[in-house]
């Protein structure tokens, strides 16, 4: 048994920066390449690819990534777990199996694939024999959108990856897999943890949690003394170096830029979490309260004393529904009394707006530069502000009261107040809103499949 | 004497649906007792008038020297739903440290 794994995060969502995982393979040694490409609402986005394109559906970036990363993978052995597949993890698989053998790897990689995620053929006969699918958040039964539902999908853990790296993978590629899976997996292939050591599951999810998010561990996006963060153009994404005690270390690749400090990692740790007692996932519910830090060195945050208990008989499942449509316009409006203008220009357009008829779910006015991200709380803005935005969002179930609205936005810079500017990029898109509809699904419900397949 | 938290505290924050959430971490070790017996449920119900609709819950994480906060029915539907420039509630966390408590004139930093 190796006495220490290096496991690197190189996304913190589908759209992070491309270098990221490169610099993490090239940047220092590292056994794993963790990458998390999947936010709540992209699976829908990815089944709307895949109906378009059979061989579409999957997080696309990741297969030219492959192709810069994986000699380097293959002659250093490092294994790559990545919930790239979205809801075409075959098709994925299969466009890095020919890059594999474009780049000559033929014989020399083996990819495992882990499905099972995808329940959306199952909807119906789920229903009629009695799982309901309640939106966890309002209790709503899932016959109030049936009609509208574009993906749905399991949260998978950590075990099915396991399964793929014991059969031989070096690239295992999920749908729907936590986050926190990616990183515990490589744990429990390594260090052998059996399946209710509760303690160290926690605390392998606890380091997913930590670096699930890249440089927001390491120096991004950090409040604690923001000045002093040395280099962010150059930020270290998250290593977590893993002991089969349960204990980790966080750390990044020396001489990049950003740091791993306490009171970062604290940050990372708070950061979308709910009760801190019961974070959970499929592979066991983790106590944050029990998380001990302290320095083991210069950008060296060591982690100990997780507790955990035993997983709930449940799976998350994320469905996502088609909701209806939205659009948001801005204009600029300069001093002098760049708030007031502003303000008049959002009364002429209520009016014209009521004048139309047009009916919309909501309607909502933001004065970015005064009010639009701590509200009332700001306080007036200054009276000689030099430029306050008006943003006016509007969303609706009728796309063409949302259309109509986009073309009242341009005409009030001359038929409104003065001193406005800001609109070179032409009307608002209207967007279709697919919405995210969380439910819970009992496990014995879903069956993950594994597969190995050889380049 | 008064303080606002920014001077006591820092802060990240983040969404799950509707519901933003604001982890609060104080600075040093003797301020993490200031904030439990300060930043209340009512303090913070009081603070974020007009902006939380819903209930708010407070957890404590002492070895973090954190207080979590969720604040429900407050990102206007959340997710792709809301039309809020902040929709995830990532600016939740400095608009808490703008709020002013009561500190003990030895602890101020």
């Amino acid at each position: 048994m190796k006495e220490k794994i290096r496991i690197a995060a190189g996304q913190g969502f589908w759209g992070d920066l491309p270098d990221a995982p490169v610099r993490q393979v090239e940047g220092g040694p590292i056994d794993y390449l963790m990458l998390d490409y999947l936010a709540e609402v992209t699976m829908s986005i990815m089944q709307k690819q895949k109906a378009r394109d059979p061989n579409a559906g999957y997080a696309r970036d990741f297969v030219p990534l492959m192709r810069r990363i994986l000699p380097a993978c293959v002659e250093r052995g490092i294994k790559v777990t990545a919930n790239a597949g979205g809801v075409n993890v075959r098709g994925c698989a299969g466009a890095v199996i020919d890059v594999a053998r474009e780049l000559g790897l033929s014989g020399k990689v083996r990819i495992g694939i882990v499905t099972g995620d995808d329940i959306m053929p199952r909807i119906d006969e789920l229903l009629s024999r009695g799982v309901e699918l309640r939106n966890m958040d309002t209790g709503e039964p899932l016959s109030t959108v049936r009609d509208r539902i574009q993906s749905a999908n399991a949260y998978l853990g950590a075990w099915p990856i396991v399964e793929a790296l014991k059969t031989g993978a070096q690239i295992v590629i999920t749908g729907r897999a936590t986050d926190t899976g990616l990183t515990l997996a490589p744990m429990i292939h390594e260090f052998g943890w059996p399946e209710n050591d509760w303690n160290r599951l926690a605390a392998g999810t606890i380091a997913g949690h930590i670096i699930e998010c890249g440089a927001q561990a390491s120096g991004g996006n950090c409040q604690f003394e923001w000045r002093s963060i040395p280099n962010l153009a150059d930020v270290g994404f998250p290593i977590v170096e893993a002991s089969p005690d349960g204990t980790f270390v966080v750390t990044k690749h020396e001489r990049t830029g950003g740091w791993v400090v306490i009171p970062g990692i604290k940050e990372q740790l708070v950061y979308e979490m709910g009760d801190p007692r019961e974070y959970i996932t499929p592979d066991c519910v983790a106590d944050f309260t029990t998380i001990q830090l302290e320095y083991e060195g210069r950008d060296r945050v060591r982690v100990f004393g997780i507790e955990g208990r035993p997983a709930t008989e449940f799976l998350k499942v994320s469905i996502s529904y088609s909701a209806g449509f939205k659009a948001v316009g801005t204009l600029v409006y300069a001093w002098p009394d760049a708030y007031d203008k502003a303000q008049a220009a959002d009364r002429i357009l209520r009016r014209r707006l009521d004048r139309m008829g047009l009916k919309f779910d909501q309607i909502l006015t933001e004065f970015v530069g005064a009010s639009a991200t701590h509200g009332p709380l700001a306080g007036p803005p200054p009276a000689d502000a030099p430029e306050v935005q008006l943003r006016v969002g509007v969303r609706g179930q009728d796309r063409s009261a949302i259309e109509r609205f986009t073309k009242e936005i341009a005409p009030l810079i001359l038929t409104g107040p003065p001193a406005v500017t800001g609109f070179a990029g032409g009307r608002p898109k209207v967007e279709e809103i697919v919405a995210y509809w969380p439910a819970l699904i009992p496990k014995e419900e879903i069956t993950p499949s594994v597969e190995v397949l050889d380049a | 004497m008064k303080v606002q938290l920014v001077k006591l505290a820092h802060a990240r924050s983040g969404d799950k649906g509707d519901t933003a959430n604001i982890g609060l971490i104080a600075l040093s070790d003797d301020i993490y007792p200031v904030l439990v017996r300060e930043v209340t449920v009512e303090r913070v119900k009081q603070h974020f008038k007009g902006i939380c609709h819903g209930e708010i819950e407070r957890f404590e994480l002492p070895n973090l020297g954190a207080l979590n906060f969720l604040l429900h029915e407050s990102l206007g539907g959340g997710g792709t739903l809301s039309l809020m420039t902040d929709a995830q509630g990532k600016t939740f966390s400095t608009a808490l440290l703008r709020m002013e408590i009561e500190v003990p004139d030895d602890l101020i930093p």
